[in-house]
């Protein structure tokens, strides 16, 4: 076809466009993504049955605080990468204070336990299920925030690949926190922040593939 | 400190472009096939200088971007520059086809961080028509009008006599020496 051709093709069919097409497509995608993953957690996995008692604890906070900062970081990253140009300011180095708050909880806490206790704060009774449910309830997330993501307009693939599994990761570990009744900042520190890495990997790796347009 | 000529003179294009763009994006067709008539200048002459191993992919690649620029044109922020938003999709669609084509393709510049896109035009046939235009009009009506009729808009004989009112024979006549007439002046005679 001849460039003039498509250009009047293009304008005629133009129409107005709806504004905030950026937070629309992320608000769908994280909405039914984070019900479908809520959905599962409460059937398979189960909602702690201690809720009620756990939820006067900080540390019940601190481990949906955790995750959640990391999630709304990643958000506001995987809307900046969905705009061609934008700088990512300094959103991206945000995201090390979570990890240094809690590691630095961990630390607090390791230091202050007894030697013979620390192997348990650590694994707790759930390190070896951990990092796999989260990367399994951030499933539903990471499919919503790729769909999102592909029909916006990535120019840096791997960084928006990895924003979006981060996105899935964060909101993930934050659901999966209802279900774990872990209450130790090492055991976050470890096995959550392995259960949202997974996802984030697997975002930057499949970014190139999947988020081309 | 002082903005040099080239400086203002993309500053120009990237606010009028960006009246349209952001016209367009409010609904208004007009305005919006005006940006993407003078964005596919630009794009034109922005990517062959980068793409100068490819010839046979510039025109492809202009109406890539251009098909990319309207689709995803809803993910433009009116706070950001309208040249960086652009310049970032035409560099992804550059290197995503080098990509394809591996490293055979040669090009220069790609991975300019530097913008000037707008810098660049490259609107041939417009200014060519521009160009032919300007040399008839310096023609008296007799041989203009069989030169436009039968040249320009592909007018028989026949029907060039019938619009304007001429014999057949006058017609032709008007397009020999018109043309003769534009040849000399092209020559710098007149």
């Amino acid at each position: 076809m001849k460039t003039d051709d498509l250009i009047a093709r293009l304008a005629r069919g133009a129409g107005a466009v709806e504004p905030n097409a950026v937070a629309r497509r992320y608000g769908t995608a994280i909405g039914w993504g984070g019900f479908a993953a809520t959905l599962v957690m409460a059937l398979f996995l189960g909602v702690r049955p201690d809720l009620r008692s756990a939820a006067l604890l900080p540390m019940f906070w601190v481990k949906l605080v955790f995750p959640g900062a990391l999630f709304a970081i990643a958000l506001a990253l995987a809307a900046r990468l969905a705009r061609p140009a934008m700088p990512l300011g300094i959103v991206a180095r945000v995201l090390v204070i979570p990890l240094i708050v809690v590691w630095a909880m961990a630390a607090v806490e390791l230091i202050g336990a007894p030697q013979a206790d620390r192997a348990a704060l650590l694994l707790g009774q759930s390190w070896n299920v951990c990092p796999f449910y989260i990367t399994l309830l951030s499933a539903p997330i990471f499919v919503g925030a790729f769909w999102a993501m592909k029909r916006l307009a990535p120019t840096q693939l791997v960084r928006a690949g990895a924003a979006c599994g981060l996105v899935a990761g964060g909101l993930g570990a934050c659901i999966y926190a209802l279900h774990c009744d872990e209450m130790s900042a090492a055991f976050l520190g470890t096995w959550y922040v392995i259960g949202m890495l997974i996802p984030t990997i697997a975002g930057a790796a499949l970014g190139p593939k999947l988020l081309r347009w | 400190m002082t903005r040099t000529s080239s400086d203002d003179r993309n500053w120009t294009v990237e606010e009028r472009l960006r009246e349209h763009f952001v016209r367009g994006l409010a609904g208004d067709g007009t305005a919006y096939e005006t940006f993407l008539r003078e964005l596919c200048g630009h794009l034109r002459g922005y990517l062959r200088k980068r793409l100068m191993g490819m010839p046979d992919d510039i025109e492809d690649l202009v109406q890539e971007t251009l098909i990319a620029v309207h689709s995803r044109r809803d993910t433009y922020d009116s706070g950001q520059p309208l040249t960086a938003w652009v310049h970032a999709i035409a560099r992804y669609k550059v290197v995503d086809l080098l990509r394809v084509r591996g490293p055979r393709a040669r090009v220069t510049e790609v991975f300019d961080e530097e913008s000037d896109l707008f810098g660049s035009v490259d609107n041939e046939a417009a200014l060519a028509k521009r160009d032919v235009a300007r040399l008839l009009e310096r023609l008296p009506e007799r041989q203009r009008l069989p030169i436009v009729h039968t040249r320009l808009e592909g007018l028989s004989v026949a029907e060039t006599a019938r619009a304007t009112g001429m014999s057949e024979s006058a017609v032709k006549v008007g397009v020999h020496r018109g043309l003769k007439a534009l040849a000399s002046i092209i020559r710098g005679e007149r």
